[in-house]
This record gives C-alpha cells, sequence and structure tokens, in this order.
C-alpha cells in the first residue's frame, strides 16, 4: 500500500480524481448558490424579501430546489429525437466544467497548468452552443427550434469579437499560459492588463468588449435570446423537465463563472492583490463574484434586446473595435 | 403562378402564441404564421374568456348588472361602471350631484393612473426587464390602498351607483391622494431614468410596430394607441361627460406611431390624471353624494342612447335600449380592446417575432375585456 502511494503515477491518478470531484463539486455549488443570489440580489433592487423560508435567509432554498429537478421525470415529447434529447444536456455541462481545469485559482491551486491553457477553454466553450442547438433541435418544438437557429446565429456572431480580443491580449502577454499570464500582471492594479495603456490605448475598451461578448456567450440577459421568455416560451429548455433542465442550468452558471474567471485572469491580475499586498486565492475570489455579482446586475437592469439588434452590435459595433484594437496593438508592440 | 414564384421555395409554420403563453397577459389566442422569424399572418383567436356580459345585461335588472361591469376590464374596472352608470343616466334622466360627479373623476383618474402604471410594467416584462415592474406595482399598491378605502375592493370596485356613489369620501381620502401626487410625481423622474432613457428599451421601441393613423380609422382604434398616431381624439374633450369639462387638461399626442409614442403617451397621461385630480381635489363640492328619488328598481322609459367614456384603454361605450321593463333590451358594450386588437393583423404583417410582441404589448390588451 505504502508503495503504492510512493508510485508517482498513482499519485497523479488520486490527485485527478480529486480535482474532477472538486471541479464538479466547485461547478454545482457555484450553480446551486449564485442561483440563490440570482433571486436574492434582485431582490434587493426590488422592494422585495426573495427567498427566506427555506433555512436562514434561504440558504437552503437550492438545497430544495436540487431535490425537486432530481425527483421530477425526464419527460421526452413524442416525436423528439431521443437520444439527442439526452445527450444535449451532457454536451453542455461537461465542456463548462472541463473549462474549469484549466483555471488557476491561486499561485499554487491550479487542476492543470498547461502551456496552451487560453486555447483549451475557447475549445471547449465552443462546444456549448453545439449541445444547446440540439437539446432545441432534438425537442420536437417549434418555440424550441427557433431558439436554436438563434443560438448558432449570436454564439458565431459574438465569438469573433472575442477571439479578436483574445488575440491581441495574447500578442502583449506573448503566451497562452494563464499562469503566465497572471504573473505578469503582479503588484498593484495598475499592472492589470485592463489597465496596460501601454500596450495598448484601447485596453479598458477591450475588456468592456470581453464583459459583453462574456454575456452574449453565456446566454444571459440581455442577450438571452435561448431563453427570451416572453418570446419563446423557454426557448431551447422548452420540452426539458427534472434534471435534464437541471443540467442546462448548472452550465448556465458554470459558464458564467468560467467567463468570470477568465476575466479575472486576463485582464484583472488574477490572484494578485489590487494594492500589492497578500496575493492568494481569496482576491481571486473576490474579483470573480464581483463580475459575478455585475452579470446578475446587468440581467435585473435591462431588458433584452432584438435579436437583430443583438447581431448588429456584435457586427457593426463590437468587431469593428476590436479590430481597431488588434490593429493598434499590433502597431504599438512593433514601434516600442 | 408564374414560373419565377413557384421556383422560390418558401415554407411556412405555423406556431400558437397562446392561449397560455408568457406574452399574450391572459387567454388570448393568437395563431401566428411564420416565415422564419418573420410574421406572415398573425390571427387573433379569441372567446377563451366569454362570458356574455351582454346578455347578461339583458337577462337581469339594471342594478343587478351593475357589478358585471367590473368584471370585463379589471384593471380599470371604475370606467366601465362609469359608462354603464353614465348610460343608464342618461336613459332613465336622473340628474348626478356635482360632489358625486367629482367623485366620479376623482377615482376614475386614480384608476387610470394605476391601470398605466401596471401597463409601464408589463409592457417592460414583454421586452424581458423585470425590474419596472415591481417599482410599477408599489406605486400602484397605494392607488389600491386608497380606492379600497372608499369602494371596499382593491380590483372589481362597484362603486358608482346610479344617481351617484354608494360612499362619500373622507379627509383622509383626500390626505391621502395629496400625499400620492407628491409621491408619483416626484417618481415620475426615476421612471424616465429607468425606462425612458434606457438604451435598449429605446432600441426595442422607437420605429417599431407602427400603427397610422388611417388604420385606426379603419379599425376603430382610440386610446393611447390613436393617440400615439397623431390623433388628437379624447371622449373627455371631444364629447365631454361628468365634470371633465370643469377641468383643465391636455391631452398628449406623439405623431411617430410607433411603440415609444403609445409609451409616451401613457406615461404624460399619468402627469395630467394627476393634475385633474389635484384640481378635483382642490374644487370638491359640498353636498350629496346620491340623486334623491332614485327608484329601488329602476323602469326607464323606452328609448335607446349611447355612452361613451374615455377608459385607460381607449373610448369604452354602452349602448342601451330601454323597452319600458326593468331589464334592457339590448345592452351593447363597446370594448376598446376588442377593436385594438383587430388591428394587430394587419400591422404585424411583415414584423419579426419579438418585435410583434412589443406590439402588443403597446396596445394594452385586457383580455376579458375583449371576450367579455
Amino acid at each position: 500500500m505504502m508503495t503504492l502511494l510512493h508510485n508517482d503515477f498513482v499519485l497523479e491518478i488520486i490527485r485527478l480524481v480529486l480535482y474532477a470531484v472538486g471541479l464538479i463539486a466547485f461547478a454545482a455549488f457555484n450553480a446551486a448558490y449564485l442561483s440563490l443570489l440570482e433571486r436574492k440580489i434582485p431582490s434587493w433592487f426590488q422592494l422585495r424579501y426573495g427567498p427566506k423560508e427555506v433555512g436562514w435567509w434561504g440558504l437552503l432554498q437550492p438545497v430544495a430546489d436540487g431535490i425537486k429537478l432530481l425527483t421530477k421525470q425526464l419527460l421526452v415529447q413524442r416525436g423528439a429525437d431521443v437520444v439527442l434529447f439526452k445527450l444535449a444536456p451532457a454536451m453542455v455541462i461537461i465542456p463548462a466544467i472541463m473549462c474549469l481545469a484549466t483555471i488557476p485559482f491561486s499561485e499554487t491551486l491550479v487542476p492543470r497548468n498547461i502551456n496552451l491553457g487560453l486555447l483549451v477553454i475557447f475549445s471547449f466553450s465552443a462546444i456549448h452552443v453545439i449541445g444547446t442547438m440540439l437539446g432545441g433541435w432534438a425537442s420536437y418544438n417549434k418555440y424550441a427550434s427557433i431558439a436554436a437557429a438563434r443560438v448558432v446565429a449570436q454564439n458565431i456572431a459574438y465569438e469573433i469579437p472575442l477571439l479578436l480580443i483574445l488575440v491581441s491580449l495574447v500578442m502583449i502577454t506573448h503566451s497562452f499560459n494563464l499562469h503566465t499570464i497572471v504573473d505578469q500582471q503582479a503588484g498593484g492594479f495598475w499592472h492589470w492588463n485592463v489597465l496596460r495603456l501601454s500596450a495598448s490605448p484601447l485596453m479598458p475598451v477591450a475588456f468592456i468588449i470581453y464583459f459583453i461578448c462574456m454575456l452574449a456567450e453565456s446566454n444571459r440577459a440581455p442577450f438571452d435570446m435561448v431563453e427570451a421568455e416572453s418570446e419563446l416560451i423557454a426557448g431551447a429548455f422548452t420540452e426539458y423537465s427534472g434534471m435534464g433542465f437541471g443540467l442546462f442550468f448548472i452550465a448556465e452558471y458554470a459558464n458564467i463563472v468560467v467567463g468570470c474567471a477568465l476575466g479575472t485572469i486576463l485582464f484583472l491580475g488574477g490572484w494578485h492583490c489590487p494594492f500589492g499586498l497578500l496575493p492568494g486565492l481569496h482576491w481571486f475570489l473576490i474579483k470573480m463574484y464581483f463580475l459575478c455579482f455585475t452579470v446578475i446586475w446587468v440581467r435585473w437592469s435591462f431588458p433584452r434586446t432584438q435579436f437583430y439588434g443583438l447581431l448588429n452590435l456584435s457586427w457593426k459595433v463590437l468587431i469593428p473595435i476590436a479590430l481597431a484594437n488588434l490593429m493598434i496593438t499590433a502597431i504599438m508592440l512593433k514601434l516600442f | 403562378m408564374s414560373i419565377e414564384a413557384k421556383s422560390i421555395h418558401r415554407e411556412t409554420f405555423v406556431i400558437n402564441l397562446g392561449p397560455q403563453h408568457p406574452a399574450t397577459h391572459g387567454v388570448l389566442r393568437i395563431k401566428l404564421t411564420m416565415d422564419g422569424e418573420y410574421i406572415d399572418d398573425a390571427e387573433p383567436i379569441i372567446g377563451y374568456g366569454h362570458r356574455m356580459h351582454e346578455k347578461m345585461g339583458e337577462n337581469r335588472t339594471y342594478a343587478k348588472f351593475l357589478p358585471n361591469t367590473a368584471r370585463m376590464d379589471y384593471v380599470a374596472a371604475l370606467f366601465n361602471s362609469f359608462g354603464y352608470v353614465g348610460a343608464v343616466e342618461r336613459l332613465a334622466g336622473i340628474t348626478v350631484p356635482e360632489r358625486a360627479e367629482y367623485i366620479r373623476v376623482i377615482t376614475a383618474e386614480l384608476n387610470r393612473v394605476a391601470s398605466h402604471l401596471l401597463w409601464a410594467g408589463a409592457f417592460l416584462i414583454d421586452l424581458g426587464g423585470f425590474t419596472p415592474l415591481l417599482y410599477t406595482f408599489d406605486d400602484r399598491e397605494q392607488i389600491l390602498d386608497l380606492l379600497e378605502s372608499v369602494t371596499g375592493a382593491r380590483l372589481t370596485f362597484c362603486y358608482y351607483r346610479f344617481g351617484g356613489v354608494c360612499n362619500d369620501i373622507d379627509d383622509e381620502f383626500v390626505a391621502g391622494t395629496r400625499q400620492f401626487i407628491t409621491r408619483l410625481r416626484s417618481r415620475m423622474p426615476m421612471y424616465h431614468a429607468l425606462i425612458t432613457k434606457n438604451i435598449i428599451f429605446r432600441k426595442r421601441c422607437e420605429g417599431i410596430g407602427p400603427i397610422t393613423a388611417d388604420v385606426c380609422r379603419r379599425y376603430g382604434g382610440t386610446g393611447p394607441v390613436l393617440r400615439g398616431a397623431g390623433v388628437a381624439y379624447d371622449v373627455r374633450k371631444a364629447e365631454p361627460y361628468s365634470a371633465y369639462p370643469q377641468f383643465d387638461f391636455n391631452v398628449p399626442v406623439y405623431p411617430e406611431s410607433d411603440c415609444m409614442a403609445r409609451y409616451l403617451v401613457r406615461m404624460d397621461e399619468i402627469v395630467e390624471s394627476l393634475r385633474i385630480i389635484e384640481q378635483a381635489l382642490d374644487k370638491l363640492p359640498a353636498g350629496p353624494v346620491m340623486a334623491e328619488k332614485v327608484p329601488r328598481f329602476l323602469k326607464p322609459p323606452k328609448g335607446e342612447c349611447y355612452f361613451n367614456v374615455e377608459s385607460a384603454r381607449g373610448s369604452f361605450g354602452v349602448r342601451a335600449i330601454s323597452d319600458g321593463t326593468d331589464k334592457a333590451y339590448r345592452m351593447k358594450l363597446r370594448s376598446p380592446c376588442f377593436s385594438n386588437l383587430s388591428l394587430f393583423q394587419e400591422c404585424s404583417r411583415g414584423m419579426l417575432l419579438a418585435d410583434a410582441l412589443a406590439l402588443l404589448g403597446s396596445l394594452d390588451l385586457v383580455i376579458p375585456d375583449i371576450d367579455r
């Protein structure tokens, strides 16, 4: 037994299993308690209490919701493509959790520190679009089909400015490794990429574009065309019940967490303190949850955009700015 | 069919908007023939909430039909009662005391403000913004409390009687109403900051859902829909009734004919209604609130009349024909929502689904008022 533990291979396996369990738990925990915050935070804006009956301050509400979803039957509509219908939630949630695997939470806490971390995240986060589309398509429901068509157009439109921003960022940092990118931002908020004006004067704008694209990519209001409850009932998820819906729900929050974590790493200095003191996990979490709060804040403050307005915003505003940012960055890099 | 038209393969599909759909605010069903996300045809199918109010008006005595009127447009219930008692009073030749007319105006205008506030919140929900509803509900709640203190009900008011109103208002109501006017006036800038100036809201409303004056004329569209199309038609000005000629108020008109115009008309009407209420409270005469010698069993002489009021949604008319008995021979109720919905089919043609829902929301439909 002891010899087994000294075997590097076995240790690595144990490490991976622990991280996998930890990440799934982290994603599920965040989905549960961000959904509680999603009800609590707007209740402060909206002169009401929010959940308060189940547990103190409604803290057990997510547990009650989880039990409800788990005990409900997953109904499959007659005429639906059963295999794809049941596969779609898994195709949405697995990439979301995989994305978390390369995120460095602190100097030492990183499941897998690989050199192409950024690329891995963007490869995986592109998959959830297919999952949502298949879910809508396989549902055999007209509302879901419309939503499925929308999700593809929306995600293609918003992936382009997102990637353009990231290309300019990679040009500045010379690295795809998230750990390295964070390390370059050490020591005070003026070193953060969001304020790295010497590299490109458009960096704060780039951060805002990243944030907008992140909202659109994770299908959050005001860009929640996929759900659009006043137009399409529940959009692509109309026919889903029980844990089928639950997985989409967890994936939505997991995507938000990934997006906010990545925003923290790329633009806000990761685990570094704004004043150069006591770097660590807590700073990372504070920044990440502040971004999560902003996501919720935006959702409850704005009406939903019109679908074509959404595409216009991407093609006519965000992509030109992102391209300009890319060119300015390239010129600055060449000159200085 | 020409060869060119045949060779273009065009496939449409039908989706049902309702009878249970988050955007229809009730049991309205719209059969949409869609070409992708564009609407080819939108056929409203109504009648899910039909309760035969008109027939009931012919089978019940005049007094017994009175509570029915509040069940049609329940969001602005007082206007239906207003139209009905006005018609019957005209038929029976009853003169209403001055104080009662003033109280009717005050309560009806409060109801209009409540209705417009509710609409503003519900419209924002159609557009996907949830927060404003809670703010408008908060203000509407104050009105409901005030009206509850005099009418005894919070939604389906049955307050007006033939010849007056059933309860006099007290000082507490007057003070509370004045307080409410101050409160709502101070909150209007907040609504404009939260809703009117919101860039996404403007994008979703400006230029969206045009309803021209010509369309309104053909379908009988009235109220904010007509005034949002640039026609200054308001029953309170065009065919003055009750105590309205004694108050100074404007009819807000916007010529843009889009959703934004209809929204702005309603927001301005809230302000104008507050002005009317304030003037009525200032000039409130003393005296009785019920006409004397109104018989218990009303038997209007033979004859017919049409009485029109400006409800929160447009012109609400009652055509009553009396054959001299204690029941009406014919009770025709002209509901503004019915006419306003009927123009939806023509106006929504070729629109995007999301825009058509903004248009539907901007019509301010109350489904039981359509179905009656």
